[in-house]
This record gives C-alpha cells, sequence and structure tokens, in this order.
C-alpha cells in the first residue's frame, strides 16, 4: 500500500434489506477495508455475495445500515444530501451493463458533459472541450460526440461510461463488474486503458469482480468477500499464491484452466450459497480476521 | 463504420420515421388536421351563424332553400354548427388534457420516484379520485358551478388524470432503478433534476400515447356532458347538438349525424395517431 493515509477506509459497513415481514437480507455485513491512493483493490465473490451492494453503499446510491465511509478524510456516510452531491465529484462509478448505464436518449457528447454542468467545472464551449479531450483519452473520436447510445458498441460505450465518471476528475472509480459484459479481446483493451488511467492520473480503483484472471492482471490487493463479509483480504500474491481461506481456495479451483494436462481434481465449489436472510433480531456470527502475514488477514474457520 | 439506414438520429428521429411510414397513423393525422382546420378558419369560407333561425326547422339536405346539412329542430344551419362547435370540443379537450398532464404526471412523478410514504400518501389520493365515476364527478362540478366552458373542461380534466398520474408512476418505478439513473445520481445530479432531465424524458413515450387517446376520450366526455345538457348554453359544441335535437332526430337525421360523424373522426383520428405513435415508439418494430 502507499504512504500516507488511505484515500478511502471503509469501517464496519453494513447494509440490510428487508424482505417481508420480519426478515431480513445482510447484504453486506461488517466490511471494514481500505484503497490506498493509486491503488487497485479489488472485490471478488461469487454472484449474490453482496460485492456490488458494497460498492453502491460505499459512494451511497444505497444509504449503508451502519458504518462509515471515510474518503480523503470525510465521513460522507453522514453527510446530508447537498454536502453528499458536492463529495459526488471525488468518486464515481462504472457500472456492468454499458448499455443500461447510458441514457437512450441522449447523445453520448451531453452524457459525459452533464457532470462537468452539474458540478460547475466547464460550460457552454470550454465543456466542449473537456469532453473533445476526455474522449480522446479513453481512446474515442471527438467527433462521436453528437452520436447516441444506440450507435456505439459495448466495448465504445463502456469508453464513454469511462470517460464520464473521469469528467469530475475522481480520485475513486469504483468498477463494478466492468468488462464482465464485454467480449474477452474488448475486455483486454478496457482494463488496458484503465490501468493506463491510473497511472497517468493517479486513480484508485475499487474494481467489483468474479473473474479472477482479470483481477489478478489488474489489482494491487483482493479482498475475497462471501455471504456479505470479507473472509480473505491482502495482496494480490498472497491471495492468488497463499491463499488461507478455504473459500478462496475453492474460488480459485473453480477456475478453468485451458491445459488439460494441468487439470487438478480438487472438488469444485458445488453447493448452494448459504442464504444471507436472517429473521429479525437475529443476525449472522461476525467474522474476525487475523493477520497471517504482512497485510494479509484471514477470517478464522470453525 | 457501416451503419443501417434505420440506425441513424435521435430516438425522436426514428419514432417520427416510424410513424411516417403508418398509413393508418397519417391518416389519422391528415383528418385531425383537416377538423382542426374547418375549426379555426371554416367560418371564414362557410361564414353562415350557427345560432341564427335561418329557415324551416327540420328541412333535410338537398331540400329546396335547405343548407347543405339541413336545418335542426329549430331551423339552425347544421353545417354551421358543424363548422363552429369544433371550437368549443377542442378548446374544452385541450384545457382538460393539460390539467390531466399537469396534476397526472407531478402526482405519479413524485410518488414513483420518492416511494415510501410519499406514495402511499399519493396513490390513495389518486384512488379517491379514480374510485368516483368520472361522468357523475363531472356533471357535480359543472351543476355546483356555471356550466362554462370553462368549468367542463376543469371538470374533465379533475374526472381524467388518475389513469396519467398510475401510468407516469409505473413508468417511473422501472426506470428508476436503471443504471443511467444511477449514474445521474452517482454524477450528483439533483432529486429535480433527475426526475425531470433524466427519467421524465425516457417516461414520455407511453405518457404520450396515452395523452393522445385522453384527448379523443376527453372530446366523448364534452360530447356526453353537452348531450346531457350540462354545458355553456352560449357556445354551440357537437355534443350539444345531439343533445338538443335528441328529441326530433327521429323526424330529421341529419340533425344529429353530421355533429356525430364529426365527433366520431375526431376521436377516431386521435385513436389512429395514438396507435400509430404507440407502434414508432415500440423499439421492436423498427427497422421494419
Amino acid at each position: 500500500m502507499s504512504a500516507g493515509t488511505p484515500l478511502v477506509e471503509v469501517r464496519d459497513l453494513c447494509k440490510h434489506f428487508p424482505v417481508g415481514a420480519g426478515a431480513t437480507v445482510h447484504a453486506v455485513e461488517n466490511v471494514s477495508l481500505q484503497v490506498g491512493r493509486g491503488e487497485t483493490l479489488a472485490v471478488v465473490g461469487e454472484s449474490g455475495c453482496g460485492k456490488s451492494t458494497l460498492a453502491h453503499t460505499m459512494i451511497r446510491l444505497h444509504e449503508p445500515t451502519s458504518g462509515q465511509v471515510v474518503l480523503d478524510g470525510v465521513d460522507i456516510s453522514g453527510l446530508g444530501n447537498r454536502a453528499l452531491r458536492e463529495h459526488r465529484a471525488k468518486m464515481q462509478i462504472i457500472f456492468q451493463d454499458p448499455f443500461a448505464s447510458l441514457d437512450p436518449r441522449r447523445p453520448v457528447g451531453r452524457a459525459v458533459a452533464e457532470p462537468l454542468l452539474i458540478h460547475k467545472i466547464a460550460k457552454g464551449p470550454d465543456a466542449d472541450e473537456q469532453v473533445a479531450d476526455l474522449f480522446t483519452r479513453v481512446g474515442l473520436e471527438p467527433d462521436m460526440m453528437r452520436q447516441f447510445p444506440h450507435q456505439f458498441s459495448g466495448g465504445q460505450r463502456q469508453r464513454v461510461c469511462i470517460a464520464r465518471a473521469l469528467a469530475t476528475r475522481p480520485e475513486l472509480v469504483i468498477a463494478d463488474e466492468a468488462v464482465s459484459a464485454l467480449d474477452v479481446s474488448i475486455q483486454a483493451q478496457v482494463i488496458n486503458l484503465m490501468m493506463e488511467l491510473q497511472s497517468e492520473l493517479g486513480l484508485s480503483y475499487l474494481f467489483i469482480s468474479h473473474d479472477l484472471a482479470v483481477v489478478e492482471r489488474m489489482s494491487h490487493r483482493v479482498a475475497v468477500m462471501y455471504l456479505g463479509q470479507i473472509v480473505e483480504i491482502g495482496p494480490r500474491s498472497a491471495i492468488f499464491e497463499n491463499p488461507e481461506h478455504s473459500y478462496t481456495q475453492r474460488l480459485l479451483d473453480a477456475v478453468p484452466i485451458a491445459d488439460p494436462r494441468a487439470r487438478r481434481d480438487r472438488p469444485l465449489l458445488t453447493d448452494e450459497i448459504p442464504s444471507p436472510v436472517w429473521a429479525a433480531g437475529t443476525s449472522p456470527e461476525r467474522v474476525e480476521l487475523r493477520e497471517v502475514a504482512p497485510g494479509h488477514l484471514v477470517a478464522a474457520e470453525g | 463504420m457501416a451503419v443501417a439506414r434505420s440506425e441513424l438520429g435521435s430516438p425522436g428521429r426514428q419514432a417520427l420515421r416510424m410513424f411516417l411510414r403508418n398509413r393508418a397513423a397519417v391518416f389519422g393525422l391528415v383528418l385531425l388536421s383537416g377538423i382542426v382546420l374547418m375549426t379555426l378558419f371554416g367560418s371564414f369560407f362557410y361564414d353562415q351563424d350557427p345560432t341564427r333561425i335561418m329557415a324551416r326547422p327540420l328541412q333535410g339536405p338537398g331540400e329546396d332553400g335547405a343548407p347543405a346539412f339541413g336545418t335542426d329542430y329549430l331551423g339552425r344551419d347544421v353545417l354551421a354548427g358543424v363548422v363552429n362547435g369544433g371550437s368549443t370540443s377542442l378548446t374544452v379537450a385541450l384545457v382538460a388534457v393539460f390539467l390531466v398532464v399537469v396534476i397526472g404526471v407531478t402526482i405519479g412523478a413524485l410518488a414513483g420516484y420518492y416511494g415510501g410514504w410519499i406514495d402511499t400518501l399519493l396513490m390513495r389520493f389518486t384512488e379517491v379520485f379514480q374510485v368516483l365515476p368520472a361522468l357523475l364527478f363531472a356533471m357535480v362540478i359543472v351543476a355546483l358551478f356555471e356550466p362554462s366552458t370553462r368549468t367542463v373542461a376543469i371538470a374533465i380534466g379533475l374526472a381524467s388524470w388518475p389513469g396519467t398520474a398510475r401510468l407516469t408512476r409505473a413508468e417511473f418505478l422501472r426506470l428508476k432503478n436503471l443504471e443511467f439513473v444511477k449514474a445521474a445520481r452517482a454524477i450528483g445530479a439533483s432529486d429535480f433534476r433527475i426526475i425531470w432531465r433524466v427519467i421524465f424524458p425516457n417516461a414520455l413515450p407511453p405518457l404520450i400515447v396515452s395523452i393522445t387517446l385522453i384527448m379523443g376520450a376527453a372530446i366523448l366526455f364534452e360530447s356526453g356532458l353537452a348531450f346531457l345538457g350540462l354545458s355553456d348554453p352560449n357556445a354551440q359544441s357537437w355534443g350539444q347538438m345531439i343533445g338538443l335535437n335528441r328529441q326530433t332526430f327521429l323526424n330529421g337525421w341529419w340533425t344529429v349525424t353530421f355533429p356525430g360523424l364529426a365527433i366520431f373522426s375526431t376521436v377516431l383520428s386521435f385513436s389512429l395517431i395514438g396507435d400509430g405513435l404507440q407502434d414508432a415508439f415500440n423499439p421492436k418494430l423498427r427497422g421494419r
């Protein structure tokens, strides 16, 4: 991790959703993590483990049930609407589905210009110029500004979304399965773009993914989520080469290997994920993390 | 890059292209334009006073000295009535629909966007209006106040907005969880901006279709009220003509047929336009 205080510090964040009478989904349960400046923290886990909810709660697209999110020294979990809107410039999100995350009735140039106008960074011809710069930066032609989302391919749309996310010059960019919906070749292009932008602009990424190959390429550190809780977090090499938690091990075993001679015969994860729904008043047992190596924390199993 | 022709342009432009390819819809548009032109300028070309008793009562079309559409039970010119009666019908419908849009869209948008207790409160309020029989409700309002064109328009508007509120709410419920709306929130857009600049434009297509159909319904509603005698006695309208002639129309089919045809054509034109818009806004039919 880079020196100094982390850019983002999440402390005991919980997000519960009520379902029907007297039951609650514990989507995110006591999650604590940090993202350093210029660092990529990947959050991995299977579908429904709460990784997207964590991302959305961190930037308050969902209201947290409890816990804090400290961004750049400011606890944004308690901010009022107006103050929150100002802080939104520092944290942006790229969504999974590039077909749903752009307004179909708005030319893409205006979608990218909107954050500039809202945060009064630029307006008029000045905004157009900045949008053109952003387009160039993400590898799009500036004269595509007047086109509509349906005229773009998935990879191009995701580039538009990246341009929109970068418009406010954020420090933290959350990529919520940002490349999962793209073809593998396009995925590689978008990942390379994101990594270039990181080194140019010093961005921090919270990279939500279930694709471990992508995570291994992108991330500096990895957090493994299971049933709303982090069960293992540590440097990429520690997680990939020396996974301590049985869930992490099984997750890594599930990655197919193209070479049949190299196939392992460890059992795959086939059991259903236990339910995160709890009756009112009850809650899952809190997972305690212990440090097994510097920066490598693992939940105790029993 | 090769782009199919149907892929070009904004969604609105594509919808327009689809609409213009629909013959029935274009016919509806031409028919409506004709009716509007007749209402606006018809009296310049046929400048008979529709309220003046100009000949013997109940003279049929083609009879000696009778006007083209004959005379009514008092001897007034039916054609002059048809030409002039549209302005009341169309004005009432326009004002009523304006009210429907303002009340219905505002309540539906706020209920759908905010949800929770705001939604509950606004929807219970909407249901109160919805369970009232519309005709009876409008009749009570017109009867309580003076039966002026304005009162009739307000009464129809107040009786007709719940459907629009529910439709708007449903569209907002569908749209507010889409990612581009979340993206707008993540950017820092205010609620006002998200409601009116992001969600509302995307909710427009079904609303435009529904409003077109409500236009037709409002014209029918106005005719119904006028038929029952609930209209401004000094402002002639198609429905009023049918109502006034209902005692004698067996002796003179033309007294009700021509105003009836005018109502029928107007409502039909709105229906055809509404259907055409519905298809034009449906992306699944695009490019055919």
